[in-house]
């Protein structure tokens, strides 16, 4: 499976929605708006000739710079035979960070995404359980959002009878 | 980090049964048959799991974070404690991400010598993990006889990089030192007495019908459930699924070598087990071949020709000034490292752990997340001892290879 034999499957399926295709140390990476993200995935899967049956890897990243697009979401699938893989990124505004939830299509995203809404507070709009997986349920920020400096190593405000440094 | 249980506690039992309700049992954070910190609560009927609801996080340490705020050259730390029975391989997983973005060719040697550690740390990986079956199945003495191998493995290690667990083991563009002679003569002797002792556990446990009773038919999954999971690793081979990332995606020159990809056939506890001892037999293959490999090449060689990445001569750095400027724009990390992002993974222990990396250029990276093959597939245990009894919840556990520090990050 090639490249080109990808791109023009979905071209032919999705026109001008899906954009951006360039190739990223072996791997074909695209964009698509946030809208289309369930039915380039299923597409993706479906097709007999395409089967990207294997979701490996769900992550956000946050780019604060770049204004009403400053959450990408971004899905690593795979077709198991062919072992070839594609990225597909979509793009959210930091504001209403809704993105379609995929773990309705792969099993394997239900905690990856609960992992994204913990650190980056992608809210995946019909996930099920979708609370804080790694950190406590009372945190009211998105660690992993670049605005969060890691802790002043030089503070002394804190107690540290129980975990000095 | 708490699941919201409340509507599945204390389900109403039918008429006739012996309970009338179903009652909630805590099995973990901190117990012994959990081998790490997992907490599942578990509804039970008598004996038997309704639901679970497995907990994560207690031990999380943020590695994604921190990692946006260290040097390239500092995070192989971090890596040693996803996977902490593998290490060597988390170590190189990384070296070869940030390689792959740099765009640095690796000599064959170093290659070799890296398929050597890691298959190490394979054997390592898989003789606790399928010794902590037998463990859990009431059979402690395979597990204490297998760890004196493991300790031979982990002398090997020291005499490489000077630690045992926790190795941070190489450097971007090869190893930090050649092999001693005594790393090599140790290799020599792992590699001469491991098969008897292979063997032995393998007479101890593979026909052993107490075991085949507890492990046969013990949180099976299908292999479709298992792909759609996002199972990897001896655990997705265990359902027939014939992928390996060193076959299927090679890196380090696995395609070199050769090497069989045991399959099982119903995903159960015992074929992950039988997929487990075959692979320490294919590993100890790969490292005899990686030895005949290395003999006829040039003995000095362990690391690239890569001065802007790989620390200079100590002596150099006294000496010379090109040295002095490589030594101190490496160790204030202030490499140049192209923009891109790249997707690397490698065959762990237990699965497919991936390092995507997203640099601009600057001294860190911008994001790094870590693909661990356990965080994944620890969704399905649910799944997997639903209907089953409580001790085959143990045994499951323990064959899917959990390690609580991948799982947390």
């Amino acid at each position: 499976m090639t490249n080109d034999f990808i791109i023009e499957k979905l071209k032919a399926e999705f026109g001008e929605e899906v954009y951006n295709f360039v190739e990223l140390y072996d791997i074909l990476t695209f964009n698509a708006d946030k809208e289309l993200n369930l039915k380039i995935l299923t597409f993706l899967k479906e097709t007999p000739d395409l089967s990207f049956t294997f979701l490996n890897d769900l992550t956000a990243i946050h780019y604060p710079d770049s204004v009403g697009k400053e959450l990408c979401v971004t899905y690593l699938l795979q077709n198991l035979q062919t072992r070839k893989r594609v990225r597909l990124k979509v793009y959210t505004e930091i504001k209403e960070p809704d993105v379609y939830t995929a773990s309705a299509l792969f099993s394997t995203a239900n905690w990856l995404e609960r992992e994204a809404y913990d650190f980056f507070g992608v809210n995946f709009v019909g996930h099920e359980n979708l609370i804080r997986i790694m950190n406590v349920d009372e945190m009211d920020y998105f660690p992993l959002r670049k605005e969060f400096p890691l802790e002043d190593q030089t503070r002394i405000d804190k107690d540290d009878e129980m975990f000095g440094r | 980090m708490i699941e919201s249980i409340e509507s599945k506690n204390n389900i109403p039992l039918p008429e006739g049964a012996i309970n009338k309700k179903t009652y909630t049992m805590n099995l973990g954070p901190t117990h012994p048959a959990t081998h790490g910190v997992f907490q599942n609560i578990l509804e039970l009927d008598g004996e038997r799991i309704v639901s679970a609801v497995p907990t994560v996080g207690y031990i999380h340490r943020a590695f994604e974070k921190l990692a946006e705020h260290r040097p390239f050259y500092q995070i192989t730390t971090l890596t040693d404690r996803l996977n902490y029975c593998s290490s060597p391989i988390n170590n190189m997983g990384w070296h070869m991400t940030v390689e792959k973005l740099a765009k640095i060719e690796l000599p064959k040697r170093v290659e070799y010598m890296r398929v050597i550690v890691m298959e190490l740390a394979r054997i390592a990986d898989h003789l606790v993990c399928n010794s902590v079956i037998g463990v859990d199945t009431g059979a402690l003495t395979g597990f204490v006889y297998v760890f004196e191998f493991r300790e031979l493995i982990y002398e090997i290690f020291e005499e490489i990089c000077g630690s045992r667990l926790t190795t941070n083991m190489g450097r971007i563009g090869g190893f930090e030192r050649n092999f001693p002679d005594a790393a090599w003569n140790k290799l020599d002797n792992f590699i001469k007495i491991f098969p008897k002792a292979m063997k032995e556990f393998e007479t101890l446990l593979t026909r052993n019908k107490i075991f085949m009773d507890r492990t046969i038919g013990a949180g099976a999954i299908s292999a479709e459930r298992a792909i759609n999971y996002g199972f990897t690793g001896p655990n997705l081979r265990a359902t027939g699924v014939d992928y390996d990332i060193r076959a299927s995606h090679p890196y380090s020159s696995y395609e070199d070598f050769d090497f069989e990809i045991p399959v099982g056939a119903t995903g159960d506890t015992y074929d992950r087990y039988l997929v487990r001892n075959a692979e320490i037999w294919q590993s100890l293959s790969i490292i005899e071949q990686a030895i005949e490999k290395i003999a006829p090449l040039d003995p000095t060689i362990f690391h690239a020709d890569v001065p802007d990445f790989y620390l200079p001569e100590k002596e150099d750095v006294y000496k010379s000034m090109e040295a002095l400027i490589y030594h101190f724009k490496i160790v204030m990390g202030e490499t140049e490292i192209p923009t891109g992002e790249v997707y690397h993974s490698v065959e762990g222990g237990n699965g497919e752990l991936g390092f995507y990396l997203i640099s601009d250029g600057g001294r860190t990276p911008y994001r790094l997340h870590f693909r661990r093959p356990c965080f994944i597939y620890y969704q399905a245990f649910p799944e997997m001892i639903q209907g089953a009894m409580l001790s085959d919840a143990v045994v499951t556990m323990s064959s899917l290879n959990l390690i609580a520090g991948e799982l947390d990050a």
